[in-house]
């Protein structure tokens, strides 16, 4: 009886030592195997300007509200026009800072007079909602020297981007954290 | 005026202007970058932390301090750090660079995987105790405790596995992070949600008051791997510090069911008919897990609906075939991209193959699960004194305070 029990204890160490050598074999063999893919440095979310197509969702669609997603703008490229696509509304019966004449629904873009006939519009980053709207009226009819950015300030860096999660076009991926944006240049 | 209404296709329509006033070009900034520098201080607290939570689990035996320590863990990876990267969520950048060339995965996310799984082999699910944001926000809030029907109970803990399983196969199939999306905390810690999660997640907080830890026993994804690592682990927490006396009186005061009755007083009915019980259930292992293999198998279908580039053939292909029109963002996004549809439609193809594959190794995985666990339930045991369900016990330390043995001990230890 005895020399039975001794038997039933030493199958069931067996067991339980075998589990566990089945257990840890994957878990340490885990950064064996990735270990051409594993990388100290960390990622974080951008946006890709020239595949974006300004659909409006990075507004929406982010955790944060408002959304980690700015507009920047590259004043090389800006033609610093009077009848500005991304400032004004489609439209519009005058050209002025009128609030019901500008395209951004916050008033995030500043309008400020340099010269005849040139303007200098400047985004204002508190109130940008990211919604887009300047940056596609300034594709459609201008330069586009307005473009969203993931401000890495605001983001929280999620696992996964919701927004990415949604982007029609792609345009949201992970990049490497030594370059964290993706600024639109000159051609 | 006239220039609003002629098209214009390429960018850069207008020439940089020459400035005569001398006006000078504002510098072109971006916001300033993250520091990567918090990743891998979140690595030394979690080391920390788990260490602080095995030491007060199994040697301080101190149900006060790993309150104290859920409630850093909770400021510190829930409200400072906002829940992101979480070892939950890990599970899924693990599965994306294992069936992926194009990822790479963080350094600190593999690590974020590992290291609470080795703690737990080592020291049981200390990592639950109280380092996970997640455990730590529902034990603060479980303030009584109800138990479910022994029938609900057993029905209730399977959903882990499936949901590990989906979401393991959403990830592999870089389709989308379900664990992140249908986190229902983390809109929490940010204070900033959308309210199906708000919802969601207050909800399971209120349940938590009664049914303790809903999240962990019923959901989440992660304590399936911590609980098969528990079930091997070198040491764990003990109900009680020295030799139990089998009173009872910890029988039943385990919210998560996870104390295992002695059964010195049970004698085995017919040792024979067990063991032929066991056998069956040994030999029908293969069976559950090839059942598991084809009914996932043809389920994979279903699957693929996690996967944004099928939804879109799909609305294409309703609108090409049933005139439907496909207006969703994505819809209109891909028409104005130029792919055709023909190459949507051979990309749909090649992800209905890897979800296929990936269902079936998903259905194996769930029907060996569900196999071996009826073995273990058929296996006879011979304990002497009252012990923790090794997979089960989140070693939070509740039962300490029922043991008078324990008692006992802090009394002399005292005087």
């Amino acid at each position: 009886m005895n020399n039975d029990k001794n038997k039933y204890q030493s199958r069931r160490d067996f067991v339980r030592k075998a589990g566990k050598v089945l257990v840890a074999v994957p878990v340490l063999g885990l950064p064996v195997v990735l270990s051409t893919k594993v990388t100290t440095a960390g990622t974080v979310w951008q946006i890709d300007p020239y595949k974006c197509n300004t659909c409006g969702q990075c507004k929406t669609h982010c955790v944060l509200t408002p959304s980690a997603v700015k507009c920047m703008h590259n004043f090389q490229m800006c033609g610093y026009c009077d009848l500005c696509g991304g400032y004004l509304r489609q439209g519009v019966r005058t050209i002025s800072t009128g609030a019901e004449n500008q395209m951004c629904p916050t008033g995030a873009i500043n309008r400020k007079f340099v010269e005849e006939p040139y303007f200098e519009y400047t985004i204002n980053e508190d109130l940008c909602d990211g919604c887009g709207k300047c940056v596609k009226g300034c594709k459609d009819f201008g330069n586009g020297s307005l473009y969203l950015q993931i401000d890495q300030n605001l983001c929280v860096n999620c696992n996964e981007c919701a927004i990415a999660r949604s982007c029609p076009s792609d345009a949201i991926s992970r990049i490497s954290d030594k370059v964290q944006y993706i600024p639109k240049e000159k051609i | 005026m006239l220039a609003w209404h002629v098209v214009l296709f390429s960018q850069e329509r207008f020439p940089r202007p020459e400035f005569e006033s001398g006006y000078v070009y504002p510098e072109h900034q971006v916001p300033a970058d993250r520091a990567p520098v918090w990743e891998y201080i979140d690595l030394v607290v979690l080391v920390g932390a788990l260490s602080a939570a095995a030491w007060l689990a199994l040697k301080k035996r101190s149900r006060q301090g790993l309150l104290w320590l859920s409630v850093f863990s909770l400021a510190y990876f829930g409200f400072f750090r906002e829940g992101c990267v979480c070892s939950v969520g890990s599970v899924q950048n693990v599965a994306l660079a294992l069936f992926n060339n194009a990822y790479s995965i963080p350094l600190t996310a593999l690590l974020f995987f590992i290291i609470p799984l080795l703690f737990a082999l080592a020291f049981g699910r200390v990592f639950c105790a109280g380092v996970c944001p997640l455990g730590a926000i529902q034990e603060l809030v479980g303030f009584r405790t109800v138990k479910l029907p022994k029938v609900v109970e057993s029905v209730m803990i399977s959903i882990p596995f499936v949901y590990l399983g989906i979401s393991v196969l959403s990830a592999a199939t870089e389709s989308q992070f379900l664990i992140c999306r249908y986190d229902p905390f983390v809109g929490i810690f940010r204070l900033d949600a959308p309210y199906t999660m708000v919802i969601f997640g207050a909800l399971l907080l209120v349940a938590g008051i009664f049914i303790n830890r809903p999240y962990c026993r019923y959901l989440c994804p992660y304590g399936v791997l911590l609980n098969i690592f528990s079930r091997f682990s070198n040491r764990h927490l003990t109900i009680t510090p020295a030799e139990c006396t089998n009173c009872r009186l910890c029988e039943d005061v385990c919210p998560y069911d996870a104390i295992l009755p002695s059964d010195i007083g049970r004698p085995v009915l017919e040792p024979e008919k067990e063991r032929k019980r066991f056998l069956t259930y040994v030999l029908l292992v293969p069976v559950f897990a090839a059942a598991g293999a084809v009914i996932f198998g043809t389920l994979s279908p279903v699957f693929t609906g996690l996967n944004s580039d099928v939804r879109l053939a799909r609305e294409i292909r309703a609108e090409v075939e049933q005139g439907i029109p496909a207006i969703s963002q994505a819809a209109l996004g891909f028409k104005e991209a130029g792919t055709t549809e023909a190459e949507l439609f051979e990309k749909e193809i090649r992800i209905h193959e890897r979800f296929k594959k990936g269902s079936i190794w998903m259905g194996l995985f769930l029907g060996v699960s569900f196999g071996l666990s009826l073995v273990s339930l058929s296996t006879r045991t011979r304990r002497t004194e009252y012990l923790p369900h090794k997979g089960k016990c989140y070693s939070c330390g509740k039962c300490f305070q029922y043991c008078p043995v324990h008692l006992n001990k802090i009394k002399n230890d005292k005087a």
